[in-house]
């Protein structure tokens, strides 16, 4: 009465009734497809590179006191920096009034662009021509192999610190960026500067700044 | 009568072994990935030419756009070390497991008083977490001890990694042991919030400074 009906009547094609055989194989293209999609998103977003750095000594600190007295210095510059604007004056500072009786500093302004003829870029390497011109030197002889990888560094070095290398102060006032000080920096090294010091800025030299303002 | 076939070929081809390839690949990168922690700030550095690779053993102090200074350390042996140096200093309580968070934490940035507090949230809610950073005022200067004890804990765990290196034979240099330390601004932020903290280090005469910066082409 309420059987299913099991095979209907009588066979199909005659002979064994075969169960039907599977193959051993699966499809695998959708695993594949997932498996690539992650691969490539991985791929993307791992970063294997180190951050980079940039290194800076900074003088010792000897005393509290800032320092009121301008230091006496060979072959210098000093920037002073404010808010994406860069001045500088080379040498000796000069205040007004000063007891030596000679005249006060000018500021000269300058900017962050590499390719202005009155930028940083190619002031440093002008005061620097020393320096750099002894570099393509060094550059040539380990292109032609006559001096290792050792030597061109230390010999690069003693010409940076030598009395015609050019040596930089660099003094912030409080509107300063952290990125307007190390794009400075950079722009510094790239003119293969190899005496930097950060300092602070004293009394008559932020007067001056502010005056350029 | 059946005909005689010709062999017929599959038009899939196996591909097992691409797959494999696929996977173990799939694993690598997923290894290499997951273990960034993500920092509790967002820092944009500024570029410069510099191509030095930041070193090992490192402190490193975030500054971000607003002045807050986090702090972190390198190895986290010495992270512990410079926690409890730091917890018996300030006299503040911590269980066992919020040491256990702290050493496998990344940049942390709080005082000491919200430090447990601070230690119990997970590293999404740390983001949020309203803090002044580590204080650097002159009354109450906790990052300078912050960088004392994490120099002292930086320089044993170097020690004890040199010894390792000569035990093995290599000729370590000890000079690549030491711990380096590091200054990470936002290019946005006020110089002198980044020479407060230069100041505090140099306080302490550590005056070789590096800035971590993404890399720029240098100029031919």
């Amino acid at each position: 009465m309420a059987e299913i009906a099991e095979g209907g009547g009588g066979h199909d094609k005659g002979g064994k009734k075969r169960p039907k055989k599977g193959s051993t194989r699966i499809d695998m293209t959708p695993m594949v497809d997932l498996g690539f999609l992650l691969l490539t998103f991985f791929v993307m977003t791992t970063t294997f590179s180190k951050p980079k750095v940039m290194s800076l000594t900074y003088p010792a600190k000897i005393e509290d006191k800032p320092l009121e007295k301008p230091l006496p210095i060979n072959n210098g510059i000093t920037f002073l920096l404010t808010k994406d604007k860069v001045f500088y004056y080379t040498g000796q500072f000069y205040a007004p009034g000063n007891a030596d009786g000679k005249p006060v500093t000018i500021l000269e302004e300058t900017n962050f662009s590499p390719s202005d003829p009155k930028g940083l870029r190619k002031l440093l390497a002008d005061k620097n021509a020393f320096v750099i011109k002894e570099k393509l030197l060094l550059d040539e002889k380990l292109k032609r192999k006559q001096i290792a990888d050792t030597t061109y560094e230390r010999m690069l070095n003693q010409f940076m610190s030598k009395k015609e290398a050019l040596k930089v102060l660099i003094k912030t006032d409080d509107k300063t960026t952290c990125e307007n000080f190390i794009d400075l920096v950079d722009e510094v090294k790239i003119a293969q500067i190899g005496v930097v010091a950060p300092l602070e800025l004293m009394k008559s030299e932020a007067d001056l700044l502010k005056a350029k303002l | 009568m059946p005909k005689i076939k010709v062999p017929k070929h599959s038009p899939s081809i196996d591909m097992t072994p691409m797959v494999d390839l696929a996977f173990l690949l799939v694993t690598f990168f997923m290894l290499a990935a997951i273990p960034r922690e993500t920092d509790p700030v967002d820092v944009t550095t500024p570029s410069s030419i510099s191509e030095k690779i930041i070193p090992d053993n490192n402190l490193t102090v975030t500054i971000d756009k607003g002045g807050r200074v986090f702090m972190n350390l390198s190895h986290s042996d010495a992270r512990t070390e410079m926690l409890q140096n730091m917890a018996a200093k300030y006299k503040v309580g911590l269980t066992e497991e919020q040491t256990k968070k702290f050493t496998i934490m990344t940049s942390f940035g709080c005082s000491m008083k919200e430090l447990p507090q601070y230690l119990d949230l997970t590293s999404e809610e740390r983001k949020r977490f309203n803090t002044i950073g580590i204080p650097t005022d002159s009354t109450k200067n906790e990052l300078k001890d912050w960088i004392y004890y994490g120099n002292i804990a930086a320089l044993n765990t170097g020690q004890t990694k040199f010894l390792e290196a000569e035990m093995k034979g290599d000729k370590p240099n000890a000079n690549d042991f030491k711990p380096k330390f590091i200054l990470k601004v936002d290019g946005k932020a006020a110089y002198i919030f980044a020479q407060q903290v230069i100041d505090i280090f140099r306080d302490l005469n550590l005056n070789n400074l590096n800035f971590i910066t993404s890399a720029e082409k240098a100029p031919k």
